[in-house]
């Protein structure tokens, strides 16, 4: 950041419901299904047809506001109307002055606070592409559309301007996409535009001077862009206010190809989008025991799970810098409890979170799949030397093919059955007995020369013997 | 209380650009006098003082209408888009778009 | 000329096997062969599908099921309840060619209940009017005098029951549009309490006021098709869980003890031969047992404006989709915004058009405070006048519309004047609450006059209760000559 200048970040962030069905009707909400096939009278728009509220939504709407500390309100749907082909109705029915959730926080990794004006529910609009070279809007030569996103549940949540940086930014997404994914309320993919993030930004001179004015970025597709869109509008900003321009209130395009933010319109051509109540639905008016069993439902939010992880790691000298990126790894990816059940087990708190970090996650999908019991037998299996490292991560590599099974079992199928020490011990001296003047070296304290031994063991094993295994033997018989 | 002032012309145009109408000029005449009378008729509802007066936009007071998270047919995608004006790769096509949605 | 015989009789003769189904409907198809053309009641009759309709109906019956309450009975429809592959057009040219893949509710418990749906009626566009004249494809002509208006909005289903076309007929009510037709064309139009006919399926006028009702000749068989339609749905979020009231079973209970109010605002403006009808209903409700009394609920005067504010509100939001992208009418031009004000420019008539952009700059900034917003607290004046009201009366009493059929042509061009036909039976609408016009004579000019009894919400039990006493002390009405040659 420029010296001199401080940011103003406040974030708005759309996500999806993870539902099986519409907002407002019972039409599958599935992504990537083929065109106008998830469509009905209503979410097509169609004369005649009413919206009935899907209460699984409104449940998972209710768990986004507990665990973002909301309270939780009584509300009302508002139509707010506009054209646009992709808007089957002609007005998208969108939650207005009286939002579900109100005044909320989400407390970032490093314990700044963000504060949370709202997160309301609203209506997803169908999907335009465009016909021509550029694939854009620009240019195109006409477009086409298709509804079956039109109608999928949105939950917009919107923070207070608290934000100072662009890592800030990128922590707010980060961790706020683990809470929806923690809370079963989304899947939190930013890639298939499950989570759609706008960043407002503006920029001062100093921490208690006024806000300045602010420019609103759409087109934010990843954590990354984000941050670099945060980054180049804030320096667009200072350019014009040190050249002695004044920045005008706009909402901006950020094209990631080109690393800048363009404008798309100023405030001058704000649209009157006549906000009414919507007549078709009533009113939600969640009571206290309604809220409380929505609450009880919720799992552990991902604060709760690194805390859980940390104190695991306490036994052991507490975390380092590197096992705090691991615990964070590991929980963004929700494979947490896989640690926790295998310290649990009995294995070390270290390896069992290195492994998950490492190697589980590679297929997060498969890993949380996974029978945590399958899970804790392997790690267990290669804890007690009986396989290796290699061996260890070929097994469970078997065991997300075939979504669980016996990780002995997996390595008796692949050959991979521990030597016994007395046939490691006979391999090894072999090996000593075939290689004199090496094995005078070693006992001379050449220590390089183990990894010579150990080669020629793997060889003779065809990689099956355990490494610690066979240093152990041959300091053994150095004596 | 006063009331707002009276409708023109002007407005009419704007509100006809918003509700995507094309008027010609008699048409902006014609319906600007007609709208303007309609609205002084409303000019006794306009300058009532109605504060603390609660609004009804409901007239039966229900509420939490709910639907379970079940899925419920599809249209066939055939019969959709038959009644499509225009219809390409199994999308509805419209001319080109000129801006994003505001 | 004999009466039309009722819908309840000829419901239960088919229901005996005592008078085919086919028979009954081939007897309506002829009356509308010799009196539809100067009519005008319907945009399209479904003659083949109604065939085959009442063949099943008989071939029921034949195998010894019971086809229902409305077993055989001819049924117009509005055309703007959306019925399965059959044009629904709301008698607008933007919905040009659009079939609906889906029926209204109302629509699947007629045939549920053995009915026959025998055509689509027509319509002022998008139920927007008090005479049929706004009607894209030419205005329906009151049966009684066929240089005469119906009223409207559900003017051809009104003209459909008068003229013999069809026994019973479904409208939709927004500001009085089944029952100020009703009244117009010499039928019982009813429209029930906001929430108990659901509205899946009715093309949207104005949501938070839209009713479909029946048009029947007889208070009985206006409660007999109410039944039917009636009851909670779960497609429709307004629609009420309380059971709906089944009105059939007291209609014969009379209204001895019961207290009707004379609404005296609205026969201030009713013009002298229907105040004298007015007067002479509640002479009748006098001796039948009912205490009388003048009542004045002043809000009701605010209703006009109110409704003037808010059903316009609501339809700029909900005619927005006609936008010619997914279904109806497009006018091709070179952009998208071009096409949509193209298509909506050329596929919208006058009236919608008006109401379009008064209810757009209503809820505009700047003036929705002012209008709509202000509008809605009027509602809420207007409830709490009636439910004064209620505290005295059971039912209050007036005219359904203050006029007999004007000429047509006569208001096409003055919107406002055209709007303060329906002063007698907006407040309803705003307050949710059911009314009923029920025929009670000529007027001076012969034409049939209407009174109206209006109720509480989900006093509709009340209401055809007190109409079946009114109805019984009717003046003879002289039957509309179209009809009288035709009718057996």
């Amino acid at each position: 950041m420029t010296s001199g200048w401080q940011m103003v970040i406040g974030l708005e962030v759309h996500c999806e419901l993870k539902t099986a069905t519409k907002l407002f009707c019972g039409c599958p909400n599935v992504f990537g299904d083929e065109p106008n096939t998830n469509v009905c009278p209503n979410c097509l728009g169609l004369p005649g047809s009413l919206p009935v509220l899907n209460q699984q939504a409104v449940e998972l709407a209710m768990a986004i506001g507990t665990a973002l500390h909301c309270e939780i309100k009584p509300s009302t749907f508002h139509r707010k109307n506009y054209f646009y082909p992709d808007q089957a109705k002609d007005y998208q029915i969108s939650q207005y002055d009286e939002p579900l959730n109100v005044n909320g926080h989400l407390d970032l990794p490093d314990g700044f606070r963000v504060g949370i004006e709202r997160a309301h529910m609203e209506e997803d609009t169908g999907k335009t592409s465009h016909a021509g070279a550029s694939g854009r809007i620009h240019g195109a030569d006409y477009s086409l559309v298709d509804y079956n996103r039109s109608g999928v549940p949105l939950v917009e949540i919107v923070s207070d301007p608290d934000m100072r940086t662009a890592d800030q930014a990128r922590a707010y997404v980060t961790e706020l996409r683990a809470i929806l994914v923690a809370s079963g309320a989304s899947d939190g993919k930013m890639e298939e535009g499950s989570m759609r993030v706008d960043a407002n930004v503006s920029v001062r001179t100093a921490a208690d001077a006024p806000f300045g004015t602010r420019c609103e970025i759409k087109n934010l597709n990843s954590v990354r862009s984000l941050g670099r869109a945060i980054e180049y509008e804030a320096q667009r900003q200072i350019a014009l206010i040190e050249s002695g321009e004044a920045v005008v209130q706009q909402t901006r395009h950020w094209d990631e190809g080109a690393g800048r933010t363009e404008a798309l319109r100023s405030k001058e051509d704000a649209y009157d989008y006549r906000y009414f109540l919507e007549p078709d639905l009533v009113p939600l008016v969640p009571d206290a025991e309604w809220i409380r069993a929505v609450g009880d439902t919720l799992g552990m939010m991902p604060a709760e799970r690194r805390a859980r992880l940390v104190g695991l790691l306490e036994e052991s000298g507490g975390a380092t810098d590197a096992q705090r990126d691991q615990i964070t790894t590991v929980v963004d990816l929700g494979l947490d409890d896989l640690v926790v059940e295998a310290v649990a087990g009995g294995v070390g708190s270290g390896l069992a979170l290195a492994r998950t970090a490492n190697e589980a996650a590679t297929d997060a999908d498969a890993a949380r799949a996974l029978d945590p019991k399958s899970y804790l037998e392997l790690l267990m299996l290669e804890a007690g030397g009986l396989l290796s490292a290699t061996q260890a991560k070929a097994v469970l590599a078997e065991l997300f093919v075939r979504g669980g099974g016996d990780p002995a079992a997996i390595a008796r199928d692949k050959g991979f059955e521990a030597m016994s020490e007395d046939s490691l011990a006979a391999t090894v001296a072999v090996a000593v007995d075939g290689h004199p003047d090496e094995w005078g070296r070693y006992c001379a304290g050449d220590d390089k020369l183990a990894g010579f031994f150990t080669g020629l063991v793997m060889k003779a094993t065809k990689g099956q013997a355990n490494g610690k295994a066979v240093a152990a033997e041959l300091a053994r018989l150095r004596g | 209380m006063a009331g707002p002032a009276r409708l023109t012309r002007e407005d009419v145009a704007h509100v006809a650009d918003l509700a995507r109408l094309h008027l010609s000029e008699g048409e902006l005449d014609l319906f600007t006098g007609q709208l303007a009378s309609v609205l002084d008729h409303a000019a006794d509802v306009a300058s009532l003082d109605l504060a603390g007066v609660e609004p009804t936009a409901h007239a039966m007071a229900v509420t939490n209408v709910l639907r379970l998270d079940e899925p419920a047919p599809c249209l066939d995608r055939g019969e959709v888009l038959g009644q499509a004006p225009s219809v390409e790769d199994h999308r509805f096509r419209v001319p080109r778009i000129l801006g994003e949605a505001p | 000329m004999s009466a039309p015989r009722p819908a309840l009789e000829t419901a239960t003769m088919v229901r005996a096997g005592e008078e085919s189904a086919v028979d009954v409907l081939e007897h309506h198809l002829a009356v509308i062969d010799a009196g539809e053309e100067s009519i005008h009641a319907f945009n399209l009759v479904l003659a083949d599908s109604a065939r085959e309709r009442a063949r099943a109906v008989d071939a029921r019956v034949a195998a010894g099921e019971d086809p229902g309450p409305l077993a055989g009975v001819p049924v117009a429809l509005k055309d703007n309840l959306c019925t399965r592959g059959v044009p629904t057009t709301c008698s607008s040219r933007i919905l040009d060619g659009w079939r609906p893949p889906y029926d209204a509710t109302v629509v699947t418990r007629l045939a549920e209940a053995g009915a026959v749906v025998i055509g689509k009626t027509n319509m002022d566009e998008f139920a927007m009017g008090s005479s049929t004249e706004t009607s894209a494809f030419g205005a329906t002509r009151n049966p009684h005098d066929t240089s005469r208006v119906p009223g409207g909005s559900s003017g051809g289903s009104a003209a459909a029951v008068a003229a013999g076309f069809a026994p019973l007929a479904l409208g939709s009510d927004t500001g009085g549009s089944i029952r100020q037709p009703a009244a117009l064309c010499g039928v019982v139009g009813m429209k029930p309490t906001y929430g108990t006919v659901s509205r899946y399926g009715l093309v949207a006028f104005a949501s938070s006021l839209d009713q479909i009702g029946p048009f029947a000749h007889t208070v009985a068989d206006a409660a007999l098709l109410f039944d039917v339609i009636g009851g909670h749905d779960p497609l429709d979020s307004t629609s009420l869980h309380r059971p709906t009231p089944r009105v059939l079973s007291v209609l014969d209970d009379g209204v001895d003890g019961m207290t009707v109010g004379v609404l005296t605002e609205f026969l201030d403006g009713a013009a002298p031969d229907v105040a004298a009808r007015v007067h002479q209903a509640a002479e009748s409700l006098a001796a039948a047992g009912a205490r009388i009394e003048e009542v004045s609920v002043p809000e009701v005067t605010l209703g006009l404006s109110a409704y003037y504010l808010i059903a316009p509100g609501e339809a700029s939001s909900n005619l927005a989709r006609y936008d010619g992208v997914r279904y109806g009418l497009r006018v091709d031009a070179p952009d998208t915004v071009a096409m949509n004000t193209a298509t909506r420019s050329e596929g919208f008539g006058a009236e919608v058009k008006r109401r379009i952009m008064l209810g757009t700059y209503v809820l505009s900034a700047g003036y929705m405070d002012a209008y709509y917003n202000q509008a809605l607290k009027v509602r809420t004046r207007i409830i709490e006048g009636f439910a004064a009201a209620y505290t005295r009366c059971d039912v209050l009493l007036g005219p359904t519309a203050p006029t007999t059929a004007f000429a047509i042509g006569a208001k096409v061009d003055d919107p406002l004047t055209m709007y303060l036909s329906d002063v007698c039976t907006i407040p309803s609408n705003l307050a949710g609450h059911p009314a009923i016009s029920v025929p009670f004579g000529p007027g001076d000019d012969g034409l049939p006059v209407g009174v109206q009894l209006l109720g509480p919400a989900l006093s509709e039990g009340t209401l055809f209760q007190v109409a079946a006493v009114v109805e019984a002390a009717a003046p003879d009405q002289p039957a509309p000559r179209l009809a009288a040659g035709a009718a057996s």
